[in-house]
């Protein structure tokens, strides 16, 4: 019993400890010209999809949910997010020459089209998030358009 | 008793630290072995990856996309000019992320990616030239129809693998 409690005692002040870690959040109150949104015509209701399903990890502006304050979560997210941009910064689109822009588009597609994107644990929380059957054509013919564009 | 458990459990770890030295030993003379920074050394990993790719094996195919990555960033850009070097900059960017991914990816993904890989290679040997005579290959079926380099005339599909392994044609000699 006393060494259960012990490791209780441990556990709690480890968890209020991490709490006092820094860590960095991404957030912006400026739209760079390059972003997605500003270089392409995207149509309203593409435009408002993207937003809510892509730009929390994908941009440099992440509309943060209430318990990112809480430790582990904050490092949770924040991995993710530093993987998504890596991957995708829609914000960035205009830096990237055509060659790049259509191995984006390219993959865009294919994580939409088999579902890996957005991912589950995102509309998990986030339902809003989760693309129709509807939606999902809508964007995929728009991006399929775009790309053939360039 | 209790002896013998600490000294089991010990030896236990020494091995694992000693694979895990040696597995690391052997990543570095990979990446010495890819010293001709040539076009060659990329075309030459681009085709053991096609080769994993026919096989249908995954896990080779994993490895040899950490070797193309490794062969397309040592790549010397010193004898082209700056306008080559731009667009040559840009292709191996682009080739780098795909051969990444495969390193990283089950077999359908590999296949998606090595489609794009393909189109950057041959516009890779499109400014560089090449002295391996090449054909370029061609299934209809595979993504509205996708293209490979081949060394050989002899069609062996890497989008399909041993599912349709003589499904294309060459298209054009290179």
């Amino acid at each position: 019993m006393k060494t259960v409690k012990i490791i209780l005692l441990i556990l709690l002040v480890a968890f209020v400890g991490i709490q006092f870690i820094p860590t960095e959040s991404n957030q912006s109150d400026t739209v760079p010209e390059t972003d997605f949104i500003l270089v392409n015509n995207v149509p309203k209701t593409i435009q408002k999809k993207l937003e809510v399903s892509c730009y929390d990890c994908h941009s440099n502006n992440t509309q943060y949910p209430w318990y990112n304050k809480v430790q582990p979560v904050t490092w949770f997210l924040e991995n993710h997010i530093k993987e998504g941009k890596s991957e995708l910064n829609f914000n960035e689109w205009g830096l990237l020459s055509n060659r790049r822009k259509k191995s984006k588009l390219r993959s865009i597609t294919k994580q939409i089209e088999s579902g890996e994107m957005p991912l589950d644990s995102y509309t998990l929380i986030h339902k809003k998030a989760k693309f129709s059957k509807q939606e999902t054509n809508e964007i995929i013919d728009f991006i399929t358009q775009l790309k053939d564009s360039l | 008793m209790k002896n013998l458990k600490v000294s089991i459990v010990a030896m236990l770890l020494l091995i694992v630290s000693f694979t895990n030295a040696q597995e690391k030993e052997k990543m570095n003379h990979e990446v010495m072995k890819i010293q001709n920074h040539k076009v060659e050394a990329v075309l030459a990993h681009y085709f053991m990856l096609e080769d994993a790719l026919v096989e249908d094996d995954t896990k080779k195919a994993v490895q040899e996309g950490t070797k193309l990555m490794v062969s397309l960033k040592v790549f010397d850009l010193g004898n082209y000019t700056k306008e080559q070097q731009e667009l040559l900059a840009d292709i191996i960017e682009d080739a780098v992320e795909h051969a990444e991914h495969i390193s990283e990816s089950p077999i359908p993904h590999q296949r998606e990616h090595f489609k794009i890989l393909s189109k950057d290679i041959t516009d890779m040997i499109a400014i560089t030239g090449t002295t391996t005579k090449l054909f370029e290959q061609f299934c209809p079926m595979y993504d509205g129809g996708s293209a490979w380099l081949s060394m050989s005339k002899e069609v062996k599909n890497p989008y399909y693998g041993s599912k349709m392994l003589k499904c294309g044609s060459v298209r054009k000699n290179i």
